[in-house]
């Protein structure tokens, strides 16, 4: 293998050094940790967005929904593809979430119905095959090529916080779209019917059906829903990210953690977790950068012995 | 004890002397393919006893194989070790010991959470095998040579040359099965088949159910531990993506295809994808949409799988019982 | 290794049955050159690297269209395998080729960890081998073998000359970032080892998970840190992330980016402004005006509808390697040692201007400098004249 050891930043392998090791760093005042802590914030943020639709999909349907990382990635591949033909990001954005939710109900009508009486494995698997479909097809529709989508003009700007960094105006926008949604969510699942719904599923499906609620449209609902946040965040988040193909695996993941530390069918869990592992990845990238994506799961880990079903299970 | 039907283990026996027969005919290339299948078989066996037997659905299982994998890659490369025994030995303590631990977490959860828990532990190791760079990043390591089995200066089995390995891998899946088939209709085995059919029934006759799933998921972990030895000796490579959970994925896949619950149902399957997907490729560009089709067909429509016709007649009785396990209450996993 | 008792024993075993394997395996008993030869394209046909499969087949079979549809007067038959850029599957893959469709001749592949898997395979079964893009330093190294010829650059060359680029324009200070990957590592070292030897200072290396996309706190350290420039490698969607992301991060114009011409190829379009002012090193500059890239752009689009690119040209060369070899010896592949001695001698007339081949089959050529300005890559001149890998390892 390559002859060189691997480096750990703040060394030069010796062959200059500058700071002269790792807990040493150039002004490292408040203002860094400050700004290093609005960075984690705002990719939890956007890990909520994800990890929301995964969570409810988890409580209230009982299904592990592999391919919610291809709805991600269906999501800003349709930013991209939409603002390149009408011109208009919010356009974009208006049109494709009822696409993508409509693509879920389609999906769910034809595929999952199928499959509710069928164990978890079949649900599963079938998830499975549906991201090589989605994936393809993606390739098929709009090639392998990685795209780039421009933030609109109107939150273009950035706002300088250091004499050297700028805070792009454009993530603070998707924070507020995040934290809005969360709200949003928060607001439909206390204040609502169709929340009360998705509140009694969670907890007894079996009762909910025998006191004559249509389970099935409550599920068709909830996986539109689950979609629609996934497709929503691909879509926001496409002029930062880039987007490309291995988007949706890359996202799966880390959702699904956020997803076991929250807490299976819980927003807030959903929210904790993603603040969690999003300000974990961040600090962990900076100071254990050898071992940061270990860092994440370490943590799930931690929570898992603690608590096997997640810090808000439940909720 | 229940009759076993006997088409089952006379499919499986017409398929390792088919496999034992092979190299007479065919060509070098598929001679390769096979041994692949072979490996990818007892894999997918060690999943069917926990999937097709106990009822436990485990996306990490890829964390198994692959470690046993990495530990004979470092063995050979970094301690220069070359003896069988000794490596086999050490890959499968490992890929045990890791079983034990994802086991010891994952077992106090069931339905979706276990689901969940095996995929999330099973990137954890495929993370530590990613970051930590003794075990060679993110691109893997090749193996520096082969292991052998020599007493003092005569070799008795060299791993390297091709047939060797091919012989040595159905000796494998030979002897797993026959293992398998024991431990199945002793009372452990029946427990087992008891914890899939209705676990809070097994409960209830006495029986201490986080234990019997736990020593499941360890012999699981072994001979998974076993496949993976095989396939880093048979590939002479070995990279972070053999314990990705795609991995994991692709093994249900072989054995909910071939007809789960069964153990020669996931050879069959094993068959049946390696030699699909060698197809496909040829035809098209797109062929992960083929086998994501297929995927999703084979969900839809043969959930037995395969065999499954082969399999139903001895199994009519269980299915009855099948239904407690189906809830939706029960697959939220309060139980 | 060396204590364990039957190696020397199997060693021999090996060595004698290999002998005796290759002598029986010669292939053709045919009397006069057969009429045509079996290609192999081992490359990405579907996943992120597409892009770069597609562009090196179809250079390729453009300078095969160029040279009437022979090659050294042969016919040419390609048979594909898509390598998915997977190193799992790459040596199953290669075998594919070699073993089951018998290839005369391999061609592959992008990805440096199935490409390395791939040589290992080409070496065992003495295929001859040409490489049309992995850079991994070790294929032209310690994996050399006189079968092995590779069209593209080695990891090191495409960066060392930014090394003395970066010194000479004042920085002494400089922030590295790319993947925690071979490639990556290979592609800062060889910027490292002349920058460092100039008198250069490292303020701090980065290197967050392949193929993680987050880098705001790594850019955040950045500004903290202030270095006077940073050097980074990362290519597809990081690479045109990061781009943007440095841009949002206003450290654009303030602190010089610098790289390897993958950092921006294919990249520009969709960067935009934010790519602009950025400094690469690479073998290739799509503007480069020698009347040989003048004729290969506008046949490849012509032929194919895109831009040609790096990959394109690669691949174009990998054609004229095979068709000078073959040429040499009449369209008889399998007299080995004169073909390859022949592709060896072999300069070729590539839209990068001309090049030859090292001992160690890497490519000898010249390393340009170039800028985006307007959104164009423009070449503001030579980094390295005639850059020659040091073949470190390399036994041939």
């Amino acid at each position: 293998m390559a002859s060189l050891p691997p480096l750990r930043s703040g060394e030069g392998s010796g062959w200059g050094q500058y700071p002269a090791s790792p807990g040493e760093r150039v002004r490292m005042d408040a203002a860094y940790y400050l700004i290093q802590i609005l960075n984690g914030v705002q990719y939890g943020f956007l890990l909520f967005l994800v990890a929301s639709g995964l969570t409810l999909i988890f409580g209230i349907m009982g299904i592990v929904n592999l391919a919610h990382g291809a709805f991600y990635m269906v999501g800003a591949y349709l930013a991209f593809w939409l603002d390149s033909v009408t011109g208009s990001f919010t356009l974009a954005l208006l049109i494709g979430v009822p696409v993508s939710v409509g693509l879920g109900l389609a999906i769910e009508r034809f595929g999952f119905t199928h499959l509710y009486r069928r164990d978890h494995l079949y649900q599963v698997l079938f998830t499975f095959g549906l991201i090589l479909v989605i994936g393809e097809l993606r390739s098929i529709l709009w090639g392998n090529d990685v795209y780039g989508v421009d933030v609109p003009p109107l939150l273009a700007g950035s706002i300088p916080l250091t004499e050297t960094q700028s805070y792009p105006i454009y993530r603070l926008f998707i924070s507020l779209a995040c934290l809005a949604t969360a709200a949003g969510l928060t607001g439909l699942i206390r204040y609502t019917k169709l929340g009360m719904m998705i509140r009694a599923g969670a907890s007894n499906r079996e009762m909910v059906q025998v006191l004559g609620l249509d389970v099935n449209r409550l599920f068709m609902v909830v996986f539109g829903i689950g979609v629609g946040l996934a497709a929503f965040a691909g879509m926001i988040a496409a002029p930062v990210n880039s987007v490309h193909p291995g988007m949706g695996d890359e996202i799966l993941i880390i959702s699904f953690v956020v997803v076991v530390i929250g807490g299976v069918g819980s927003i807030k869990g959903a929210f904790f977790g993603a603040m969690l592992i999003g300000l974990a990845d961040t600090f962990g990238a900076v100071f254990l950068p050898e071992a940061a994506g270990v860092v994440v799961y370490a943590l799930m880990a931690l929570v898992l012995v603690w608590r096997p079903r997640g810090l808000f299970a439940g909720g | 004890m229940q009759h076993q039907k006997l088409a089952l283990p006379l499919l499986f026996a017409a398929l390792a002397v088919g496999i034992a027969l092979f190299p007479l005919v065919g060509d070098t290339f598929y001679i390769r393919l096979v041994a692949k299948i072979v490996v990818l078989g007892i894999l997918a066996m060690s999943l069917d006893l926990l999937v097709g037997y106990t009822g436990l659905i485990s996306l990490g299982h890829a964390a198994f194989s692959g470690t046993a994998g990495y530990v004979a890659a470092a063995l050979i490369n970094k301690a220069g070790i070359l003896d069988l025994p000794t490596l086999l030995a050490a890959s499968l303590t490992a890929s045990g010991l890791v079983a034990l631990v994802i086991g010891w977490i994952s077992v106090r959860t069931t339905g979706i959470y276990f689901i969940m828990i095996t995929l999330a532990l099973g990137q954890m190791v495929f993370f530590f095998f990613h970051d930590v760079s003794f075990w060679g990043g993110a691109d893997g390591v090749n193996l520096a040579d082969k292991p052998a089995v020599a007493v003092g200066e005569t070799v008795l089995l060299d791993l390297s040359v091709r047939i060797n390995f091919y012989y040595t891998a159905l000796a494998c899946l030979v002897l797993v099965y026959l293992l398998l088939t024991m431990v199945l209709h002793a009372p452990f085995g029946q427990v087992l088949r008891g914890i899939r059919i209705n676990e809070a029934r097994t409960k209830a006759l006495g029986h201490d159910v986080q234990r019997y799933k736990l020593a499941c998921f360890v012999i699981s972990g072994l001979i998974a531990g076993l496949a993976g030895f095989l396939e880093v000796v048979r590939g002479g490579f070995i990279s972070p993506a053999h314990v990705n959970w795609h991995e994991s994925a692709m093994v249900l896949i072989v054995v909910i295809l071939g007809g789960m619950g069964t153990l020669v149902g996931p050879v069959v399957g094993a068959f049946a994808l390696v030699l699909l997907e060698d197809y496909v490729a040829d035809l098209t560009d797109h062929w992960k949409l083929v086998i994501g089709l297929f995927v999703i067909g084979v969900v839809l429509f043969l959930p037995d799988g395969l065999i499954g016709p082969l399999a139903k007649g001895g199994k009519r009785r269980l299915c009855l019982f099948r239904r407690p396990k189906e809830t939706p209450r029960e697959s939220i996993g309060d139980a | 290794m060396s204590d364990t008792p039957f190696v020397a024993n199997r060693r021999q075993f090996l060595a004698t049955t290999a002998a005796g394997v290759a002598v029986a395996g010669l292939p053709r008993f045919a009397i006069g050159a057969p009429k045509r030869i079996k290609v192999g394209l081992m490359l990405p046909y579907s996943g992120t690297y597409t892009l770069l499969g597609n562009n090196i087949t179809d250079g390729f079979k453009l300078r095969l269209a160029e040279l009437g549809e022979k090659l050294g007067g042969v016919e040419v038959e390609f048979v594909r395998v898509d390598d998915e850029s997977s190193p799992p599957k790459a040596k199953d893959n290669a075998a594919k080729l070699i073993v089951k469709d018998k290839v005369d001749v391999l061609i592959g592949t992008v990805h440096s960890g199935v490409a390395e898997a791939m040589v290992q395979v080409a070496r065992e079964e003495g295929t001859l081998t040409i490489v049309p893009n992995a850079g991994s330093n070790r294929i032209t190294r310690e994996l050399c073998a006189p079968n092995i010829f590779r069209t593209s650059f080695s990891n090191w060359q495409a960066n060392h000359p930014c090394g003395d680029v970066v010194l000479k324009d004042g920085h002494r200070n400089v922030a590295l970032i790319s993947w925690n990957y071979a490639a990556g590592k290979e592609m800062l070292d060889g910027f490292k080892e002349s920058f460092v030897a100039g008198g250069g200072k490292i303020a701090k290396e980065f290197l967050p998970d392949f193929p993680k996309d987050e880098f705001q706190a790594y850019l955040t350290e950045i500004a903290a840190l202030k270095p006077d420039a940073v050097y980074t490698f990362f290519s597809g969607g990081g690479a045109l992330k990061f781009i943007k992301d440095y841009a949002a991060a206003g450290l654009q114009g303030k602190i010089p980016l610098y790289g390897p011409g993958f950092l921006t190829d294919g990249v520009l379009a969709a960067a935009g402004p934010a790519a602009e002012g950025i400094k690469t090193t690479l073998h290739y500059a799509l503007t480069l005006d020698n009347p040989v890239n003048v004729k290969f752009r506008e046949s490849f689009q012509k032929a194919t509808g895109r831009e040609a690119d790096v990959f394109a040209v690669q691949g174009y060369d990998a054609a004229s390697l095979l068709a000078q070899g073959l040429t040499a010896v009449k369209g008889d592949i399998g007299a080995k040692k004169a073909l390859y001695a022949a592709m060896e001698k072999a300069e070729i007339d590539s839209p990068r201007g001309k090049f030859t081949l090292s001992k160690s089959h890497n490519p000898v050529q010249d390393i340009y400098l170039r800028q985006v300005k307007d959104g164009k890559e423009v070449v503001l001149g030579v980094a390295a004249k005639a850059l020659n890998d040091p073949a470190t390892g390399c036994k041939a």
